[in-house]
């Protein structure tokens, strides 16, 4: 690991003013900087530890019915969450469904939505990888690449964007707020990270001194509360990143599908929200032949990155399964097995 | 540069002067503090040897910067017996044989501890096993594993109840 300057500001405006230093890279717990730190990947010559920023550790309930989740809440606190888990069960599944319980307890909200991609290549410093040595070229497009991205990649680049907590989120039309030089902004969810084109080295849409302090859920997303699934193909059924997954989303009134959310991740450099399938689910009754078509219409510019053809259609029977068990209604509880399609309790 | 920090390890306060923020929870444990009960296996939060409790939750200490953690309560294995007697997580994995070889035990005792606490389990083997997934054991040992963190869960949890009775 390169040594590093390390500095604990004691407010947001000081983290911005020190991660303004060319180099600077913000820490939080640090689950996934340390280990590209450790492996070379990543080479701040300075840290910003923002853990101990005050006011960004609380969930709150704003006066218009969203949520604010302060970006320093742990993935377990907020998962746990009894209210949190009530109003956005495919949220609290999916983050249940990411990492270890250790990882959980330790990982924050931004630092999850800043992590990077898991492929093998960006970790191997020997190997050529265009995010981490821009015009290296790109060793996973030739290489070990059935876990790799069919939608939206490039030949520059065809790595996924690993995190699971973000697919729901895009599908539930999360709000980032930003604080950066300029004072406090606020972005899509679905606007922060970029797909790879002629740049994969730039992978979110942020400045290095922009720091995530927040992250808000709408009110209207808690009207999908009854009906949603996150289903999640691993290779084995516990801490592992997802091959696949989907979160479902319906609002069901009078036996009508009023409204749909469909979001996939592991396919693509980003949470891949699919409003071509919402669209054609919007004003049908819950049907299985209905939902083929919408998986369809999901992955319909989904073309293989490599060896991986087989996801294009493993994505698309994970939408159908996902829908499915959302139709079914939402469990009173988080499975036992987090996201899994397997279960030793039939019907889960 | 020099960063002092204060940790409370195993209920003792320490001083602890670091000459390099690099160093991990981890490696501060093993190689400044001797403290060798916490393993380190993969040293990239894979494998859970390195599980301790910081503040009472479990966490890996291969993930984590000494710097970062001043003012931290820390639990290692080596802090969860009272003298001969041994923690009720302890003895349940010598009833279980929950290890073969041993070198993942602290970590997975730790890890044990940190689920009682969370208290999302249940008596569910299969909850157990899926919060328990951060721990790997190349042993195999993971259905004496299972069988230790409910007994122990249970024994717990039934001292507790006499002791408000």
């Amino acid at each position: 690991m390169m040594n590093f300057d390390y500095v604990r500001p004691a407010n947001v405006a000081d983290a911005v003013a020190a991660a303004s230093e060319k180099g600077a890279a913000y820490l939080a717990s640090g689950t996934n900087l340390l280990e590209l730190m450790k492996g070379g990947v990543s080479r701040p010559s300075r840290l910003v530890d923002v853990t101990r920023l005050p006011g960004l550790d609380r969930i709150e309930r704003l006066d218009d019915g969203s949520l604010r989740i302060g970006a320093l809440v742990r993935n377990a606190d907020l998962a746990h969450d009894a209210e949190f888990a009530r109003s956005y069960p495919v949220v609290a599944e999916a983050l249940l469904s990411g990492a270890s319980a250790q990882l959980r307890n330790a990982a924050t909200v931004g630092g999850n939505l800043m992590q990077r991609t898991r492929c093998a290549y960006f970790y191997d410093a020997a190997s050529a990888c265009n995010k981490r040595w821009p015009g290296a070229g790109c060793d996973a497009l030739k290489g070990e690449n059935r876990l790799h991205a069919v939608l939206g990649w490039s030949e520059g680049c065809i790595a996924t964007h690993p995190s699971d907590f973000c697919v729901p989120l895009v599908a539930l039309d999360a709000v980032v707020e930003i604080e950066g030089k300029g004072g406090r902004r606020e972005l899509p969810l679905e606007a922060l990270h970029r797909l790879p084109g002629e740049t994969p080295d730039r992978e979110t849409a942020l400045e290095p001194s922009d720091l995530i302090v927040a992250l808000r859920l709408p009110a209207a997303a808690q009207s999908f509360a009854a009906h949603g699934r996150y289903i999640k193909v691993r290779e084995r059924t516990s801490y592992a990143f997802a091959v696949v997954s989907a979160a479902a989303h319906l609002r069901i009134e009078n036996g009508n599908i009023r409204e749909a959310r469909l979001a996939l991740g592991g396919v693509a450099a980003k949470p891949w929200r699919a409003r071509a399938a919402e669209q054609l689910l919007a004003g049908t009754t819950p049907d299985v032949v209905q939902y083929r078509e919408a998986a369809r219409a999901a992955l319909a510019d989904a073309k293989p990155s490599g060896d991986n053809a087989f996801k294009i259609e493993l994505a698309q029977r994970i939408v159908v399964r996902a829908l499915t068990l959302a139709t079914a209604g939402t469990p009173a509880r988080t499975p036992a097995l987090p996201g899994s399609p397997f279960s030793s309790v039939a019907g889960a | 540069m020099n960063h002092s920090i204060s940790l409370t390890i195993n209920g003792v306060p320490r001083e602890v002067a670091l000459d390099d923020p690099r160093v991990t929870l981890l490696d501060l444990l093993r190689e400044r503090l001797d403290l060798t009960g916490t393993k380190k296996g993969c040293d990239r939060g894979q494998c859970g040897a390195c599980t301790i409790l910081v503040d009472g939750r479990r966490i890996n200490s291969c993930l984590a910067l000494a710097v970062s953690h001043d003012g931290c309560e820390i639990t290692t294995i080596e802090g969860v017996a009272h003298g001969e007697q041994l923690h009720p997580v302890q003895a349940a994995f010598i009833a279980h044989d929950g290890f073969q070889c041993g070198f993942c035990t602290p970590g997975q005792i730790m890890s044990t501890i940190g689920l009682i606490q969370e208290g999302q389990a249940g008596d569910d083997p299969e909850r157990v096993r899926e919060c328990m997934s951060g721990n790997l054991c190349r042993c195999g040992a993971y259905a004496g594993i299972t069988e230790a963190v409910l007994e122990a869960q249970a024994n717990m949890t039934a001292t507790k109840q006499r002791r408000s009775a």
